[in-house]
């Protein structure tokens, strides 16, 4: 033990004599475990909340009871079931509006409740008398209590007059939701002795066939293992995910030069260290030994780091899932112990893999060869040979993937096969151009910088092979997020085509608003919409019901149509089909799909497809009429009004005293439009983010490499020196030279970063969205990013350059009183 | 103390055997100096490092003291190097990132066989003092080849083993550094094998023998 | 004391916790020791009316039917098992109706052999059916475990009886049988349970014949023997200093039946009480000065540390015995937990029985 510690002490010697190469190591394994474990934090806290969400008192993850045509049941079948030995426990759902405000109302019972029912609010023993012995308790979220503009204890009322028992925060409840006993419900929803549902517990015998007990008045459905917002969201989180391996990929570029020339430094070292008795076993235990530590220390940062990257990042996160598939994630961000320890493993995996060659290289050192560090210089063209081929290689894997990759993983796939052969291919490529200069050049010094551009290649090309992946992803990711806002923008205008938008709590409400705006003078034209759900072929289906008003025929955007398409909609036997539906459903215009309808099977012909960026479900948009016709039961809670511009404000005030409606329920036109384009913005906030911190690392790789080099450089810049270029002079041409190679790499990267772009759009958006986006390219942005990435290889030379320009004759000197 | 017989290796180079050793024979005693001459490639350096067990012998036996090192496992010969054998090359081989104390006292740190009156006495005898706290690049050739016989000898070894030790040096220093192991190796009583190419510093030794055709002459 | 740990009779148990708005503070084991604001007042001399009283009693906090059996199998084994309905209302006063009755339900059943003990709990809300009592006829249920009368059953003697329950790895069905009718105990039905007047309303049926079949791990068995059940309700029934209870059933070979428990006091001073009942049914009531409960060997059980057997003498009686546990694990890992398991007793006199620990 002793001893390894001696040695321990010798090897981490070279670190004080090196004090930057050690900072470039746990730079490079900080900004690993940062970025990575920052994005598994993000992606953590959201399928926690899935999982709330999907078991707040047995939602999606437990068996239950329902009846078949989904309407309530009486309490007495809970009754006859316990009785039975079902472990049932009942629970009553339904909507009220408290303040103006829509929200779930969740009856439950707690005594019965399954403990096993999931992790949301469990009641311990003294709260569970205060929640059932009268007053009561509403449980809510504290989003919710902020949202219904109510402190804890209050009691407000719900729109019949009846008053909520006294709310109480429980902070791991999902927002939206408020949460009594059931008795309490049923009161509330004016639904006495009623139940929505029962939730099935472990059973403690062999309780009596469901059959034999209530017939066929409630049936069994069995617990989903992925919840519907998981699938929907599964596209956005391997999204980040993606980018969280492209910046752990970039990290351990840095590690994996940092370590390689550290070993290369310390290979005399080791020789001694061999020479005077140290066995190979016991170095190379503590060479893993220095590794790992070093990984545990800068894992630990890294952590620290992905913490704060993480919760800087969730509310954009949040707002992203919440506008585009309506997760409820909460902003506040909390982390499991399994977070902090994967971290660290994959610190310390990453350092391993990263250093891999570099321990393989020790282990196989023979104690005798005289020490020649960098020899591998010797073997650039055979490295530069191999690796052309392997890029060769892993570019057949991509275009296999483009032809035979289905899912959303071969669309990624493909984008990472493409990626990693360019970045492999990139040294061959930029020794091509360098080798063609050198040919060209006439001038001595022209010549020297050439060529010693093309020895620098090889300790530089990870560096550079990092830069050209961060530029890449920048470009397509750019050129993603441009093209869709545009697109965005234009659809969202002919889409809003009405001026104010008002959504009734229930139908009640909506014959009474409709009633109150025949009546006003200011209301041009009163459109009514509705929804309903359908499954086809086994698809959950929105039916979108228009109304049939000059506006829509307008302006309502259609991608492909056929002819006299609206004319067609009016009878009821015709459909519009979203992008997204027509993909899944693979039906094109002129096609036929079959709804089932509670009157039948309902037949449509498609006769046009339209653009619905952001929705998750797929949607067919028919004539309100037939729809209600079709489908009775259909909400008409929805009302477009056409209004003139300067009416609004007094319309929509008048709206929200005369039936306390509050803005969620009632918003003019320009508001539904900003917050539409706010959440699309904040969408591809997060990915704008991460681009800029994967830049931010490759610009990090670019200066460790520069620093290490630069020390090493000296013996090839001396003699410069000596034969009478100054110090200034050298410091110029070294500065042109890491930027000439940045330039290369730079455009190089423009074609590969819009060929990112067209796979995003063109396989990975139609994969995980179900749309697809016109294809532009913005020739300004892509200056522009040319241009940070040199200013960005810019200030990772200046450093090393500045300290060239002042560097001491004297250290010069040195390198030949060196040479012996 | 050491006796060698019959030692053989044989290098490849180019496809092409080449013999460096046919059968070398060779005693020394305890607290004998010897000095190994030889033209360049001659086989002193290769068999300075079969001697010290940083390369394996094709045949015949190295016995120092009741060792077969020829038959000893990597791990052992690591051992044997550690704990009896003192090495000092030409290129001094400093650890370049450890102080003068450090380079010092770590092989016999590692060897666990510490003792500081001993290390003490090095130091004063190798006129180190005042360079405890230098690194070596800010030491001169002799001073840097002082403080690496000094490592060797920290361990109070067996054997001392030197490679050209003065190879890199100039005559007046390259006499002192000598004259310093010479005083040192008697205080130990350990055995001295240097491979020189100086027949004047050869001469300064107890016996001088010369490497011809791979075999002792 | 902690106020977590449950007992018996004093059915307290989980609902205990969930009902009554309780301090950090709660007196006395299991909250038993709280108050009884606004509840019935236990008196004595009131007058037992059958089969009204066999039915639950609201305005009282804590009521509970109480079933033991000390049983043999086909093959001689001896085996035994309880059945247990709690009753507690969180709140004093009218009773709402629906959800909003303030009954709580706790069943626990349990059965114990040599070798295993097994047990389970249910809760339930009143109100709506899912448990209850009724008196006429005869009924008490917790979801699917009941006691139920038959037409043939008399309210005297509380007889014949059907019983049953079950756990996710047991199950058990009886029929009872009894022929001297229900015994008050205490005085006329009026039992003290402090020297400050605590006390509760107490009579049992001590003389049921069982038989049946018992299932464990889905390996039935026929069983027969004797068992016991007691019916109390109480608003206080503890004092505030009493930390819990040893309390024993005892069927002795001669017929005749003995109940005998020590209430603990915080000041070390026991409240012992005895009731012997002869093989007719008549019962002579025995002085705490009269009874000797020596606590013998401990069981650990979960932490908890438990006197499983005793040395019990009534010098006045020449009754001397010593009880020993059927299986010293009979404990109830319950919400609220406790000992409650068959024993057998040799001595002055041969017999089996129940002996409940509580407050340990």
């Amino acid at each position: 033990m002793r001893r390894a510690l001696w040695v321990l002490a010798v090897l981490l010697s070279h670190w004080r004599r090196h004090k930057m190469q050690f900072a470039t190591l746990l730079i490079g394994l900080i900004a690993a475990t940062a970025l990575w474990s920052g994005v598994q934090a993000i992606n953590q806290q959201a399928r926690n909340a899935y999982d709330r969400a999907a078991a707040t008192f047995g939602g999606v993850r437990t068996a239950m009871l329902v009846a078949p045509d989904a309407a309530t049941f009486s309490q007495e079948l809970f009754v006859k079931l316990r009785r039975a030995g079902w472990p049932v426990s009942p629970v009553l759902e339904g909507r009220v509006q408290v303040n103006g405000r829509s929200v779930r109302l969740l009856g439950i019972e707690p005594v019965t409740l399954p403990l096993d029912v999931g992790n949301a609010p469990r009641l311990g023993a003294s709260d569970l008398s205060s929640f059932v012995a009268p007053p009561g308790q509403t449980l809510v979220a504290r989003e919710t209590l902020g949202d219904l503009q109510e402190a804890e204890g209050a009691a407000p009322p719900i729109s019949s007059g009846a008053k909520l028992p006294p709310l109480r925060m429980q902070p791991q409840l999902v927002p939206d939701v408020l949460v009594v006993d059931i008795g309490v419900a049923q009161r509330l929803l004016n639904k006495p002795d009623q139940l929505s549902r029962l939730l099935i517990g472990k059973p403690k015998g062999k309780p009596a066939p469901l059959q034999s007990v209530v017939g066929d008045q409630l049936q069994r459905v069995e617990p989903n293992a992925e919840t519907e917002l998981e699938r929907l969201t599964d596209s956005f989180h391997l999204n980040l995910t993606a980018f969280g391996l492209l910046s752990f990929f970039v990290g351990l570029f840095i590690v994996n030069s940092a370590v390689g020339l550290a070993f290369e430094q310390r290979l005399p070292m080791l020789r001694t260290l061999r020479a005077c008795g140290a066995s190979a076993r016991l170095v190379n235990t503590v060479l893993v030994v220095e590794l790992v530590a070093l990984a545990l220390v800068a894992g630990l940062i890294g952590l620290v780091c992905g913490y704060f990257i993480a919760a800087a990042l969730l509310p954009d996160v949040a707002a992203s899932l919440r506008g585009l598939y309506g997760a409820q994630i909460p902003g506040q961000l909390t982390l499991r112990s399994e977070w902090w320890l994967a971290g660290i493993g994959i610190s310390i995996a990453g350092a391993l893999v990263a250093a891999a060659t570099s321990l393989i290289k020790a282990v196989r050192m023979p104690v005798l060869a005289t020490a020649q560090p960098r020899a591998w210089q010797q073997r650039q063209r055979r490295w530069l040979i191999l690796q052309s081929g392997a890029a060769c290689v892993v570019f057949a894997v991509a275009l296999l993937l483009l032809y035979y990759g289905q899912s959303l993983i071969a669309g990624f796939g493909v984008l990472a096969a493409l990626m990693f052969g360019a970045a492999l291919i990139l040294p061959a490529f930029l020794e091509v151009i360098l080798l063609a200069g050198q040919r060209f050049a006439r001038k001595p010094l022209a010549l020297w910088f050439w060529a010693d551009s093309r020895q620098q290649l090889s300790g530089l090309s990870l560096a550079l092979m990092a830069l050209l992946l961060a530029l890449a992803v920048n470009v397509g990711v750019s050129t993603m997020v441009e093209t869709f806002s545009r697109t965005f923008i234009g659809w969202l205008n002919g889409r809003l085509a009405a001026d104010v938008y008002i959504s009734t709590s229930d139908n009640a409400q909506g014959v009474a608003i409709r009633s109150w705006l025949k009546e006003r003078s200011d209301v041009r034209a009163i459109l009514s919409g509705g929804r309903a759900e359908a499954q086809v072929q086994g698809q959950p289906v929105e039916l979108l019901g228009l109304p049939d008003h000059a506006l829509y025929r307008e302006r309502w955007p259609l991608l492909e149509t056929a002819p006299r398409a609206w004319t067609r909609l009016v009878p009821g036997n015709a459909a519009f089909i979203s992008e997204q539906l027509s993909r899944r459903l693979n039906v094109r215009v002129g096609d036929v799909v079959e709804v089932p309808a509670p009157g039948g099977t309902w037949e449509l012909d498609i006769v046009g497809i339209y653009a619905d960026y952001g929705n998750p479900k797929g949607q067919l948009a028919v004539n309100v009429a037939a729809l209600i016709r079709q489908f009775p039961q259909t909400p008409q809670t929805r009302i477009g009004l056409i209004v003139a511009k300067e009416n609004i404000p007094g319309l929509i005030t008048a709206l929200q005293t005369q039936f306390a409606l509050d803005d969620r329920s009632v918003a003019d036109q320009a508001t539904v439009k900003a917050e539409s384009i706010r959440i699309f913005k904040r969408t591809f906030a997060v990915t704008s983010a991460l681009n800029a911190f994967t830049l931010g690392v490759a610009g990090i790789a670019l200066l460790t490499s520069l620093l290490t080099l630069a020390n090493s450089r000296l013996p090839q810049l001396a003699p410069l020196w000596a034969i009478g270029i100054t110090r200034p002079r050298l410091a110029a041409i070294e500065l042109t030279k890491t930027l000439s190679v940045a330039l290369f790499t730079s455009l190089l990267a423009v074609p590969l970063g819009l060929l990112v772009a067209w796979c995003l759009i063109a396989i990975v958006n139609v994969k995980a969205f179900g749309w697809r986006l016109p294809f532009h390219v913005f020739p300004l942005q892509l200056i522009e990013l040319v241009a940070v990435a040199l200013f960005a290889s810019l200030l990772a030379a200046l450093l090393p350059v500045a300290r060239l320009a002042r560097m001491q004759p004297a250290s010069l000197v040195k390198v030949f009183a060196n040479e012996r | 103390m050491l006796s060698i017989r019959n030692l053989s290796k044989t290098f490849s180079s180019a496809g092409e055997p080449v013999h460096v050793l046919r059968g070398v024979d060779l005693d020394l005693k305890a607290g004998e100096r010897v000095a190994l001459t030889g033209e360049s490639g001659s086989g002193k350096s290769t068999l300075l490092h079969l001697i010290a067990g940083l390369d394996a012998a094709d045949g015949g036996s190295i016995r120092l003291e009741h060792t077969e090192v020829t038959k000893l496992s990597d791990a052992g010969r690591a051992e044997l190097r550690r704990d009896r054998i003192g090495l000092v090359f030409q290129q001094f081989n400093l650890i370049p990132s450890l102080s003068v104390a450090d380079n010092l006292a770590f092989q016999a740190r590692i060897a666990d066989r510490h003792d500081a009156a001993w290390s003490k006495e090095l130091v004063e005898r190798l006129g180190l003092g005042g360079l405890l706290k230098r690194y070596p690049e800010q030491l001169s050739g002799g001073q840097q080849q002082r403080v690496a016989i000094g490592r060797a000898l920290a361990t109070k070894p067996s054997l001392l083993l030197a490679d050209e030790p003065t190879g890199n040096l100039d005559e007046a220093t390259a006499d002192g550094v000598l004259a310093l192991a010479r005083d040192l190796v008697a205080r130990t009583g350990c055995g001295f094998l240097m491979v020189t190419h100086s027949l004047h510093l050869a001469g300064t030794l107890d016996r001088h023998l010369t490497l011809h055709a791979g075999r002792i002459a | 004391m902690s106020a977590d740990r449950i007992s018996r009779r004093a059915f307290a148990g989980g609902i205990a916790a969930l009902a009554t708005a309780r301090r950090a503070d709660a007196q006395g084991y299991a909250g038993l020791g709280e108050t009884a604001d606004g509840f019935a007042r236990v008196t004595p001399g009131k007058l037992f009316s059958f089969p009204a009283d066999h039915g639950p009693h609201p305005e009282f906090r804590i009521e509970w039917w109480y079933l033991t059996a000390n049983l043999v199998d086909s093959r001689g084994a001896a085996c035994g098992l309880q059945w247990t309905l709690f009753r507690q209302a969180t709140q004093p006063g009218p009773q709402g109706e629906g959800w909003a009755d303030p009954q709580v339900w706790m069943g626990h059943a349990a059965v114990t052999r040599a070798d295993t003990h097994r047990f389970n709990e249910l809760f339930s809300r009143g109100g709506i059916g899912q448990a209850g009592v009724t008196a006429t006829p005869f009924a008490a249920w917790i979801d699917d475990w009941e006691i139920k009368a038959s037409e043939r059953t008399d309210d005297r003697t509380l007889a014949p009886l059907t019983l049953k329950a079950s756990g996710p790895d047991f199950s058990y069905a009886l029929t009872l049988e009894a022929d001297p009718p229900v015994v008050l105990q205490g005085d006329g039905g009026y039992s003290r349970k402090s020297e400050r007047g605590q006390a509760s309303y107490y009579y049992s049926q001590p003389f049921y014949r069982a038989r049946g079949s018992l299932t464990i791990d889905d390996k039935s068995v026929d069983v027969s023997g004797q068992a016991w059940m007691d019916r109390e309700w109480s608003s206080q029934p503890l004092d505030s200093d009493q930390t819990g209870w040893d309390w024993l059933s005892l069927h002795l070979a001669s017929g005749d039946k003995l109940m005998l428990y020590r209430l603990r006091q915080k000041d070390g001073k026991d409240y012992p009480f005895g009731n012997w009942i002869s093989a007719a049914g008549n019962t002579q009531l025995i002085a705490g000065s009269d009874i000797q409960m020596i606590p013998k060997a401990t069981a650990e059980i979960a932490e908890h540390k438990l006197p499983v057997e005793w040395q019990i003498a009534i010098p006045s009686r020449s009754f001397s015995i010593a009880c020993k546990p059927l299986n010293p694990k009979a404990w109830m890992g319950t919400g609220f937990s406790y000992w409650e398991g068959p024993i057998s007793f040799a001595g002055t006199h041969d017999g089996v029985g129940y002996l409940e620990l509580t407050g340990y």
